[in-house]
């Protein structure tokens, strides 16, 4: 087996599964254990660094680490790591003294942003300490993008999204509001360094089926406001930004009909729920758990009173004098081939929905109409730019794409980890190096947690607790009001009692085949099995079969060590350590160490 | 702080025909030393129950005085166990024994408890061949005690303090081998590929089994020129022959390759597959696994495997013939038959 290489961070970010699933790489464990401390600022300012947004982003993040969190492999259900993020939030003191020194000598370099979405934020973000210019374009007459215009204040109040965005936005960002830029041509021709387009998937996707053409009851332009058919995205928007005036001649919608199952879907339901409506019912084409929408997001809108009809494809609009009346359904049940491709075959049931307003919640694709195709961007077959996934770099090396602009509806953690990537090509662009090549690596340290004999700087003895769940206000109460916010937010002894589930992945087991001394003491202490001390073979299998369990998860990877003296090898199966450190406390020698993981440059880990 | 082991447990783990993991024949977390090769046989013993899915309730764990004799609490917390009196833990083995002979009865000892203070008891349990496994966790130092030498450590080597062993060694094993054990076998406990299908053999021989363990004392017999370090034991151990225990509805595996093989078939109807890895070996002879033992420790080898076995021997209850049902099944009807039974016996003296 080959021995593992150490020399580099790779091995070890890897069994930090939830730092590795989170597109910015944000430390998790960290900030877990600051808050396990008390520390609130601190484990705010640790989530600010990388994901920008830790208010934000601990109430409506997409939570990739969740799912990844190491605890889901040895009981139910991971830490709740997204809800700790929103207490270090919710906690925190004033954190304007630690916020980075804007220089007051620029160097001279001026970057234009298109959009103010996460994305462009996070490139502000990074480069204004550097003492770049940032000039930022919205066509909204607000920053956020998105996160401001498709996310209910129910979910995300605007107080918590100003104050964030407001952090970048005083470190010196120009801010153009209401000024959509309509030609990339005429602003390259305005002298900028570099420009990054950060213009999201503003376009909701229309369903063109009979009936959609009734032009009258249809909103095409996001300026026509009481549409009986919408997207769902402009319709959100319309909301947030209070283009919506439901009054007695335009009275607010009775009977909805959502289309779609995803996180849009979800935030149309529950949003047309608070205005009024008595009717809400989503249907989707999809079974119930295909359904794209967060799990957590489908149980809190049936929590409301909203009815999901999953495996319903819709056929017809149907329309009497000028106005829409019902959707035409046929009931369709998903069929899956060998290798797990979908198709819909229809029942032969239909349904007809009675409804005032439709809510088409079934995708959004990026706008590039404002980018003349002669001036050396180049698109691929959907239209998109093409870019270097590596430096986001188009074809014409001073315009750099980022978040869902460059490569379609993902989420903001996404577009904040493209921030960051484009960031570190901007700055290498305009200091003429090579965004690619020269790009620099992160440099990593791996430091000993070792207090006293039973004793490290961690809690490693394991709190075998279940999941906390998050408060909310009554649903009874919650549908009452647009704005006010459902979810309360873990208190403090909820906070500390689920910050104690976290399994502190980053302090690993480090081992040094030099003082092994082959006594298996941490072999047979190991709760988890993790440890084999095995017979070199020339064929791993055989190896394997030599473990204490065989039975491998292939996607996580062994810690191999080098030939021992007596010539066996030590391989420890990284999937389900506890990182609980007796293997460590057990070595006479010292050949185990717990060890913590600092990567001194995140933002390069971003690949 | 971790004196806990985490509850969680591999979601792979295997069960054995009673749907037991081997965590469910774990006992407390040691307090031994890290690193102290009884925690290994302890392991050993784990996993050797494990494997043959042993009623944990079926088990007595008995015990004198020692680090060796803590180890009892480490391994399998829900089965009976005494700890007893220095050095008198075959007199209450025995006495066990008499009142239930079905327990298996796993006795754990050490280099004092056997061989100096216990060296009597150790003698005559063998001799009464008491149907027990007896292990000695032998580390050639009085641990508990900051490490004298013991009884069992070689002539001529130096402790930690740089005392010199000025008399001649006891082992444990001749000794077992001349008093008439039916089983005899050293082993090493940094090697379970050989220790657990001993002891799982041992648990299944009925008769005397003795398994001398050498287990490294990591405080204060780990030195250089210690003849019971890690180190030395891996350089200059040897084996006559290994035995793989084999359940009769399991396929043999054996980690061993060379050497003609030998089953013996064990009184339950199992049996044990011995594997010679020197010509000369034979385990039906107890002078010449003797003489083995003392050529190749002139030679400054260790000699572990099994060294003898006699899978037909009687054990103390045939010897006394004594009553089938065990004596604490019998009712007091029984036990107790009353005058007229004692007039009986009375009447056949006169």
């Amino acid at each position: 087996m080959k021995k593992t290489d150490t020399s580099t961070y790779q091995h070890f970010l890897k069994v930090v599964d939830c730092q590795q699933a989170c597109p910015a790489h944000t430390p998790v464990p960290e900030y877990i254990r600051l808050i396990a401390e008390k520390r609130y600022t601190d484990a705010y300012m640790i989530n600010w660094e990388s994901n920008v947004f830790p208010g934000i982003l601990g109430r409506v993040c997409d939570r990739p680490c969740e799912p990844a969190c190491r605890r889901v492999r040895v009981e139910e259900a991971p830490v709740a790591i997204c809800r700790l993020k929103r207490v270090a939030a919710d906690n925190k003191d004033d954190i304007t003294p630690f916020l980075p020194k804007i220089p007051n000598k620029k160097n001279g370099k001026r970057i234009a942003l298109i959009g103010a979405g996460p994305a462009s934020l996070t490139v502000a973000r990074d480069l204004l300490p550097l003492g770049y210019e940032v000039i930022m374009f919205e066509r909204d007459a607000k920053a956020g993008g998105m996160m401001r215009s498709q996310i209910p204040a129910f979910r995300l109040p605007e107080a918590v999204l100003d104050e964030e965005l407001n952090y970048i936005i005083n470190m010196g960002l120009e801010c153009h509001f209401g000024e959509e830029i309509t030609s990339l041509d005429k602003l390259i021709a305005a002298n900028f360094d570099a420009i990054f387009v950060g213009t999201g998937a503003p376009n909701g996707r229309w369903l063109e089926i009979p009936g959609h053409d009734q032009l009258d009851i249809k909103s095409t332009d996001p300026q026509i406001t009481h549409a009986q058919i919408d997207t769902g995205i402009n319709w959100l928007a319309k909301v947030s930004f209070e283009h919506l005036n439901y009054d007695e001649e335009n009275p607010a919608p009775k009977k909805v009909v959502v289309l779609g199952g995803g996180n849009t879907a979800m935030d149309c339901c529950r949003t047309a729920k608070r205005l009024g409506a008595d009717e809400i019912t989503v249907l989707v084409r999809s079974s119930f758990d295909a359904m794209k929408a967060s799990p957590w997001e489908k149980a809190d809108a049936i929590a409301e009173g909203i009815t999901i009809m999953p495996n319903y494809n819709p056929l017809e609009y149907k329309i009497e004098h000028g106005k829409l009346v019902a959707v035409l359904f046929e009931q369709v049940a998903s069929v899956y081939d060998k290798v797990g491709n979908r198709s819909l075959q229809a029942t032969g049931e239909t349904l007809l929905v009675e409804c005032d307003q439709v809510l088409v919640a079934v995708g959004q694709d990026t706008a590039f109409d404002w980018i003349e195709r002669d001036i050396g961007i180049k698109f691929n077959q959907w239209h998109s730019p093409k870019v270097n996934k590596k430096s986001l770099q188009s074809s014409l090396p001073n315009v750099f794409f980022g978040g869902d602009a460059a490569f379609g509806p993902k989420n903001i953690i996404s577009a904040v980890a493209n921030g960051h990537q484009a960031a570190i090509s901007l700055d290498l662009f305009c200091q003429n190096a090579d965004p690619i090549e020269d790009r620099s690596d992160t440099s990593f340290n791996l430091v000993s947690q070792k207090m006293g004999i039973h004793e490290w700087s961690y809690q490693s003895d394991i709190d075998h607790q279940e999941r906390n769940l998050v408060p909310h206000i009554s649903w009874h109460e919650a549908v009452k009001t647009l704005n006010t916010e459902v979810e309360l937010g873990f208190d403090e002894k909820l906070a500390l009692a689920e910050a104690s589930r976290c399994l502190n992945c980053d302090v690993h087991t480090v081992f040094t085949e030099s003082t092994c001394i082959e006594c298996s003491a941490c072999e047979d202490v190991c709760p988890m099995d993790c440890i084999n001390f095995v017979e070199e073979e020339s064929d791993d299998s055989q190896i394997v079969k030599q473990f204490r369990v065989s039975e491998l998860n292939s996607e996580q990877s062994l810690l191999v060590s080098a030939p021992l003296k007596t010539g066996h090898i030590m391989v420890k199966d990284e999937d389900v350590c506890l990182h609980c450190g007796l293997c460590a406390e057990r070595c006479p020698t010292g050949a185990w160490d717990m060890k913590k993981l600092l990567i001194n440059n995140i933002n390069a880990t971003i690949k | 702080m971790s004196f806990i082991k985490s509850k969680f447990r591999h979601p792979r783990l295997p069960v054995n025909d009673l749907g037991l993991t081997y965590r469910d024949y774990e006992g407390a977390l040691s307090t031994l030393c890290a690193g102290c090769g009884h925690d290994s046989i302890t392991s050993a013993i784990i996993q050797a129950c494990h494997e043959l899915s042993i009623q944990p309730s079926e088990v007595a764990k008995l015990s004198g005085i020692g680090c060796s004799s803590k180890a009892p609490n480490y391994f399998l917390n829900k089965s009976h166990g005494f700890n007893s009196v220095h050095g008198r833990m075959p007199s209450v083995a025995t006495g066990a024994n008499l009142a239930n002979q079905e327990l298996l009865y796993l006795a754990m000892s050490g280099d004092g408890d056997s061989a100096s203070i216990g060296f009597g008891q150790f003698a005559h349990v063998v001799r009464r061949q008491l149907n027990m496994v007896y292990m000695v966790a032998n580390n050639g130092v009085y641990g508990l005690t900051k490490g004298q030498l013991a009884a069992t450590a070689d002539k001529g080597v130096k402790n930690k303090a740089g005392e010199l062993s000025l008399f001649t060694d006891i082992d444990l094993c001749v000794m077992a081998l001349q008093l008439g054990a039916s089983f005899v076998a050293r082993s090493f406990s940094g090697d379970k590929q050989q220790l657990v299908p001993l002891i799982k053999a041992a648990m299944s021989h009925k008769g005397f089994a003795f398994i001398d363990i050498i287990s490294p004392c990591v405080t204060f017999n780990n030195h250089v020129g210690s003849t019971r370090s890690y180190d030395y034991v891996h350089d200059h151990i040897t084996t006559a022959a290994v035995v793989d225990f084999v359940p009769i509805k399991t396929e043999i595996t054996s980690g061993y390759h060379s050497g003609e093989s030998e089953d013996v078939c064990l009184h339950d109807g199992s049996i044990m597959r011995i594997q010679k890895l020197t010509d000369s070996y034979d385990s039906t002879n107890a002078s010449q696994a003797i003489m083995e033992i003392e050529q190749q420790k002139q030679q400054g080898k260790i000699l572990t495997g099994l060294f003898y076995l006699e899978p037909t021997a009687s054990d103390f209850h045939e010897i006394n013939n004594t009553n089938d049902t065990p004596l604490n099944k019998l009712t007091q009807d029984a036990l107790c038959p009353g005058n007229r039974v004692l007039a009986g016996i009375n009447d056949s003296f006169r």
